[in-house]
């Protein structure tokens, strides 16, 4: 393996910890993004650029999306 | 349960998941062991069989597009059911409190996102329709390109004043092209059965490698696939935006 594969599976291993310990919701949407971003390059590093395509898309753009309309939902009916 | 129970319960669980998990982690074959005999064909024979220079899109849409239909079906039903769930609760006397809530919430969004948010769902269109046509050719495909294409309106509805956006909403577009996307695909499988009499045999003349027209109906099916999960994405999206800017079902 080289530099840039270790340096993306740390860096997985970083942002999906980040993730866990922060405990707000909201703010652990946003850094669940960021987790997907990350997992994305860990994807092209591993050269498997169509699956990091749709990791940066699905995980950073549509998930954290639909969570937080979700929480706002939850929100607003409470 | 008692909590010591529940707490029995989770060890055995969890020393009989390290066990088998164990297990089938030790047999995994190392990060640098040699291709499989599928792999090892695929890889050597995949562009010059199909004439797709991505040979990963050559397998999912070609070789083994009957496990990608069924892929996309998942997508469909489970966009479809969304869309039933959420549109529970729908109204038609929404349309003048939708007018009301606007004016209450017009201000809500940042003048760099009303900006910059049209130009970056036009960039978002351009890229999506770029990775799902060139999907036989580079990294990319339906899956992909329809992912970013739907973000296209994800972007319309952050930065545009929610409630407009909502308003306009395209959902019966949305499911149009949602159903259209995932039939034309399985007609493409269809005509492989008439033409070749092999479902989803590639039936279509295969063209010269690299360029836009080839790879027979791979190209075809990209775009497909690629309308499909667009408006199947786009589509979960609107409905829950349409749930949280109007309120509706909240209390049912």
């Amino acid at each position: 393996m080289i530099a840039v594969q270790w340096t993306a599976l740390a860096l997985t291993a970083l942002a999906g910890t980040v993730v866990v310990l922060i405990r707000e919701p909201r703010r652990q949407t946003v850094a669940s993004g960021v987790f997907g971003l990350v997992l994305g390059l860990l994807f092209f590093a591993f050269q498997a650029p169509d699956v990091a395509l749709s990791e940066i898309v699905v995980g950073s753009v549509a998930l954290p999306a639909m969570v937080l309309l979700a929480l706002a939902k939850i929100e607003r009916s409470e | 349960m008692t909590r010591r129970v529940r707490l029995a319960l989770f060890l055995a669980s969890a020393v009989g998941l390290a066990v088998v998990l164990g297990f089938a982690l030790a047999g995994l074959p190392g990060f640098d062991a040699d291709l499989g005999r599928y792999a090892s064909f695929v890889a050597s024979h995949a562009v010059s069989q199909r004439r797709g220079t991505n040979s990963v899109v050559d397998v999912a849409f070609d070789y083994r597009a009957i496990d990608t239909l069924a892929e996309e079906l998942m997508i469909f039903v489970a966009a479809v059911g969304a869309a039933v769930l959420l549109a529970h609760a729908r109204d038609e006397s929404d349309e003048g409190q939708a007018a009301d809530l606007e004016a209450l919430r017009a201000p809500s969004t940042s003048d760099l996102l009303r900006t910059f948010g049209p130009g970056l769902a036009a960039v978002a269109i351009v890229l999506g329709v770029y990775i799902v046509t060139h999907g036989h050719l580079s990294p990319g495909g339906g899956f992909q390109g329809g992912v970013i294409l739907s973000t296209a309106l994800v972007l319309v509805f952050v930065a545009g004043r929610t409630l407009a956006a909502a308003r306009t909403r395209p959902l019966a577009p949305l499911e149009v092209a949602e159903a259209v996307g995932a039939a034309g695909f399985a007609l493409i499988g269809l005509g492989g059965l008439v033409f070749a009499s092999v479902f989803f045999e590639n039936f279509l003349p295969l063209g010269t490698k690299g360029s836009l027209l080839s790879a027979g109906t791979i190209p075809l099916s990209n775009v497909a696939v690629g309308i499909e999960v667009a408006g199947a994405f786009a589509l979960v999206f609107a409905e829950l935006v349409d749930q949280m800017v109007l309120g509706r079902g909240g209390d049912t």
